[in-house]
């Protein structure tokens, strides 16, 4: 029994030293790439993108996969991670010139921010069940960005300005500057994000993540998540490890949601980038990966925005196939027809190894 | 007041169409147990079937909604068979992403074949707007309309599923669908058929809010549907009644928020109205209270 | 099974990569980037004249490249469209008239989504085609991100509608519209100057920077006036079908004009939904409502006396107008707005600096850009949106507005 424990553990450990190998691999292989001078611009330009890509779907990943609740919010927390943290930046760009210790800082302020978010919307939102889980979550989501385009806050020499109307009722002085002008938001923060700090990121939170599941904790959350009867009866605490994963998800969400303010020069809360189109994709990665699977969601999270740049010489018509290609995919890996196809004909069945008994759930 | 009056009958025009488009997602839901995402999606392309016929052809309005419902019946069961159908017994959110493959494949379809460029809806309405109080309340015939086919819909539904053989069938199949096929209930018909009464008052709806709001876009559908969505939560997902109460409701808060509070955090406060009645009623307004089993 | 998966995903992403990588050295022959050039210019298959596009093959090897970004699809699109198109017929002219000093151009559009992200993606493409001046990008806040990037390369880039101020906020970077402050301070200064009201009440955007640019420039000169403002009220992206509550409050405070500062599509649902309300002000917008007699089966008579400014009047007399206006409705069988203008324009000032400045298709795009910078403000140009625009070296134009009237469902010059 004991040597068995030994066994899966070592197993385990395993397969996480392959997930971390493959970050750093990737990242020493573009390293490499870039030094030798075969990237593509479009490529470099995509690399902090793909890194803030993976955190969300890792984080989310935590919610979805590792805690079961459905949330379609994800993106409202990496809005919030991504204005405090811009907000920070730009107020501290002459107080703190050295780009890192002030990316450092702001990196903490986005993800305290988001994680105070995560505990604020966790307390009602963890009450509810299934779908209707996943609308409060998106509720909240369209909350947030709805309250972040009101905002208006400006700075001038008599200290800090706020409105909800615009940016013209602050009364500034004339010298004064307009951080967050409301829907147009805040332009001009630092770039201080590169290809290093988001894989350090990616890092980060996978160490977080992983060991957060295979610790008595998470097993606890996995308790609850396959019986939440059975969990409580057996003296777990509900609330507490739910809201647990729910607030860790939203910090490393607001991290990510730094990553993205500081990779461009204008940060505006659309539907598209903080709105339920976000979190739908996010999601997107997270199921297509593989519920559950962190490795399965880096890897979605990298080819499903791979793939919308790569079909650019479709043009018009890169868009269908993107749907496509997800439809296929799904009814590919979730119908019984697909399943039994994958089956016939599956890698495993052709390299001849064991069988696979788990597929079937 | 009389303002007060205005926005509160603007509210009820666009509450009723959300409650028409509710209805579609909470039959949907209540037999299939799955978000259809894309529903917002087939009003747009009623709206478009009807802009073809009626603008384009120059048919008649009302052959040009009778072709466009049967166009969304068609898609909506097409949609069903080819997409939905295969996942039956698959997860929740495999479904879930599905249906938002398929809301993103409409949209791109429609706007390769009519192109981005917004198209002006011509109202199918030509009822002469009613004037009240001297002119300082005017209800337009789409309002009229609008809230009239919200109504009759509702009332034709809820005696539909009551007293029709296949409305009680799919009743059955919303409660139990295994049982419901022991007991001789075509548990694939009735999903089929739900879907295409579903598209149906979609393609209505799509009639219905192009004629108020008269831009007609790819994307036209996706913003009400999301927020038809809610209302059906809102009144209790799966209950007929909830939906129609949801949309109004919603229709009337959103307007008067705008109104009286912000137009910029209208859709904010909706939704803190929605989170607050599912804090309280966790299933919405009139949504069932499930038991759960140990 | 999950390990052999992932692996082969893992390959599957090598691959790409690598894919991406080589794309880059794979597309310096003319021939093959013209292909691409072809592809990307048409879409929809639309009825192009073949022969025209593969004109700059026949030279003899070198081209100009020209990127253009802009939205060709989500809810912008039709901007970006307009763009492309408008762009398009510019070079196609150019390339058949023998090309800047001899040589041709290629031109090659990208999509953005009106996403910043998509955009610096997109403008990251364009660099590895090769790209040595930039036309765009078409909307602001996408323009604001990639002209941070612009100025890191030092590529030279001419938007032909991103009119917010810091569109051009850099050296490297000119606009051929108009910028949002300037307009709004001359409608206030037309209003006011021809009595139009005094009592006005504003609808605007304010998601986007164009729209509230404008206003607030517009609310700044109200003052000096004589105008009062007795209704704003504002939407958002999100939130742009229902106007029954912002029409109704203008109607309840009594205002005799109704300023407009934002595009043509929402125009034509607030006109609409005035008419519903049975209410008549003055109506007056600015230069985004130039196409809204266009808008497909839009009834012109809700448009009518509606005023607005606009540097580009699609049935003016004037030659190069009608014979721009000609061909757009050949190839593509809609009437031009003022984008595609715009953008035909940015294509000949691209030229005429060019020229000017007497660059080489061999130079690097940083040389070419330090050399256009000085010679885009010693041009002056005569185009479709003006006649002897010059430009400052903050990137700004100098040209005259226009304010024009729908009567009768035709658009004249006041």
């Amino acid at each position: 029994m004991r040597q068995m424990n030994i066994k899966a553990l070592n197993k385990t450990t395993k397969s996480n030293i392959v997930t971390y190998g493959i970050v750093i691999l990737a990242y020493l292989i573009m390293e490499i790439l870039m030094r030798a001078g075969v990237v593509s611009s479009l490529l470099q330009g995509l690399l902090v993108p793909l890194c803030t890509y993976v955190i969300l779907a890792v984080s989310l990943n935590l919610t979805v996969g590792i805690s079961g609740e459905l949330s379609l919010g994800h993106a409202g927390f990496m809005c919030v991670g991504a204005f405090s943290s811009a907000f920070f930046s730009k107020c501290m760009q002459e107080v703190i010139p050295v780009s890192g210790i002030r990316f450092f800082l702001a990196i903490l302020i986005g993800a305290a921010f988001a994680a105070l978010f995560g505990v604020v919307v966790g307390i009602p939102v963890l009450r509810l069940r299934g779908d209707y889980l996943a609308i409060v979550t998106l509720a909240f989501g369209e909350i947030i960005k709805n309250v972040v385009n009101v905002i208006f806050l400006g700075k001038d020499s008599r200290g800090f300005h706020i409105s909800m109307k615009d940016a013209f009722s602050m009364g500034l002085e004339p010298e004064g500057e307009v951080i967050i002008n409301g829907p147009q938001g805040i332009t001009g923060t630092p770039n201080d994000s590169n290809f290093l700090v988001g894989i350090i990121l990616i890092l980060i939170t996978l160490f977080i993540v992983i060991n957060l599941v295979n610790s008595r904790t998470g097993r606890a959350i996995m308790a609850i998540r396959d019986n939440r009867i059975a969990a409580e009866s057996v003296g777990i605490h509900i609330t507490k490890y739910k809201l647990l994963a729910f607030t860790i998800s939203a910090s490393l969400a607001g991290v990510a949601g730094v990553l993205y303010a500081h990779n461009l020069s204008t940060l505006a809360a659309q539907s598209k980038n903080f709105g339920y189109n976000m979190s739908i994709m996010i999601l997107v990665f997270v199921v297509l990966g593989g519920i559950g699977n962190i490795r399965g969601s880096i890897i979605a999270a990298v080819v499903l925005t791979l793939l919308p740049e790569l079909l650019r010489s479709l043009n018009d018509y890169r868009m269908l196939m993107y749907a496509i290609v997800l439809i296929a995919t799904m009814i590919f890996t979730s119908s019984p027809g697909g399943q039994a196809f994958r089956e016939r004909y599956s890698l495993k069945r052709l390299i001849g190894q064991r069988k696979e008994t788990k597929e079937a759930e | 007041m009389m303002g007060f009056i205005s926005y509160l009958v603007n509210g009820i025009s666009l509450g009723s169409v959300y409650a028409i488009i509710a209805l579609g997602y909470t039959m949907v839901y209540g037999i299939a147990k799955m978000l259809n995402f894309a529903h917002g999606d087939v009003i747009m392309i009623g709206g478009f079937v009807v802009f073809t016929t009626v603008s384009g052809m120059g048919l008649p309005p009302v052959i040009g909604i009778l072709i466009s419902v049967v166009v969304c019946t068609v898609l909506g069961m097409l949609i069903e068979r080819i997409a939905y159908k295969p996942l039956r017994k698959a997860s929740k959110l495999a479904v879930l992403i599905t249906a938002i493959g398929v809301s993103y494949f409409l949209q791109n379809v429609a706007l390769l074949i009519y192109g981005s460029n917004t198209k002006s809806f011509t109202s199918v309405v030509s009822i002469t707007p009613i004037s009240l109080a001297d002119g300082a309340i005017i209800i337009s015939g789409e309002t009229i309309v609008t809230i009239v086919a919200c109504i009759i819909i509702m009332i034709a539904l809820t005696a539909f599923i009551k007293y029709s053989k296949s409305g009680r069938a799919m009743l059955a199949v919303s409660e139990d669908s295994g049982a419901a096929q022991l007991m001789g209930v075509n548990v694939n018909a009735t999903i089929a058929l739900t879907f295409a009464i579903g598209s149906a008052l979609a393609a209505i709806a799509g009639v219905l809010l192009c004629s108020s709001y008269p831009a007609l876009t790819p994307y036209t559908g996706a913003m009400p549907g999301i927020k038809a969505f809610v209302a059906a939560v809102f009144g209790g997902i799966g209950s007929i009644p909830g939906a129609f109460i949801g949309g109004i409701l919603l229709g009337v808060i959103e307007i008067l928020g705008k109104a009286y509070i912000s137009s910029q955090l209208a859709d904010a406060i909706v939704f803190a109205v929605l989170i607050v009645v599912l804090l309280v009623k966790p299933t919405g307004l009139l949504g069932k209270q499930i038991q759960e089993k140990v | 099974m999950k390990k052999a998966l992932s692996l082969l995903l893992v390959c599957a992403m090598t691959f790409s990569l690598a894919a991406c990588g080589s794309k880059e050295s794979g597309t310096t022959t003319p021939a093959e980037d013209n292909s691409q050039t072809e592809a990307d210019a048409q879409p929809e298959g639309d009825a192009q004249p073949e022969g025209e596009t593969e004109a700059p093959a026949a030279s003899d090897g070198a081209v100009f490249k020209i990127g253009g970004i802009g939205p060709t699809t989500g809810g912008a699109a039709v901007y970006g469209i307009a763009v492309q198109r408008g762009a398009q017929i510019a070079v196609d002219e150019i390339n058949a008239a023998g090309g800047i000093n001899g040589v041709q151009i290629e031109f090659n559009f990208q999509d953005d989504e009106h996403d910043p992200e998509k955009s610096v993606n997109a403008y990251n493409t364009l660099k590895d085609w090769g790209m040595q001046v930039l036309v765009g990008t078409v909307t602001s806040n996408p323009c604001i991100a990639v002209v941070e990037k612009t100025h890191e390369d030092n590529m030279f880039q001419l938007t032909p509608s991103g009119t917010a101020v810091k569109c051009v906020q850099y050296d490297n970077a000119f606009r051929m519209c108009f910028s949002d402050p300037n307009q709004g301070l001359e409608s206030a200064k037309y209003i006011g100057e021809n009595g139009l009201a005094t009592k006005v009440a504003v609808i605007y955007d304010n998601s986007d920077p164009y729209s509230q640019g404008i206003y607030d420039a517009f609310r700044a000169e109200a003052a000096n006036q004589n105008i009062e403002i007795v209704a704003e009220t504002s939407f958002n992206s999100d939130n742009k079908t229902d106007f029954s509550t912002a029409v109704q409050s203008a109607k309840s405070a009594g205002a005799e004009l109704l300023y407009m500062p934002f595009y043509y599509t929402e125009a034509s649902l607030v006109l609409a939904e005035c008419s519903k309300q049975s209410y008549k002000p003055v109506f007056f917008g600015v230069d985004g409502m130039d196409g809204i007699l266009s808008v497909e089966n839009f009834d012109v008579t809700l448009a009518e006396d509606l005023m607005y400014m606009a540097p580009f009047v699609a049935n003016s007399d004037d030659e190069q107008v009608k014979s721009f206006v000609t061909k757009y409705q050949e190839s593509f069988n809609e009437i031009p707005n003022q984008f595609a203008a715009d953008a035909y324009d940015c294509v000949y000032v691209v030229k005429a600096a060019m020229e000017e400045a007497g660059v080489t298709a061999d130079m690097d795009a940083s040389a070419i850009c330090d050399a256009m910078v000085g010679a885009m403000t010693a041009i002056s140009y005569d185009g479709i949106t003006g006649k002897q625009i010059s430009w400052e070296a903050n990137g700004e134009p100098n040209k005259a507005p226009l304010v024009v009237q729908i009567k009768n469902g035709e658009t004249i010059g006041l």
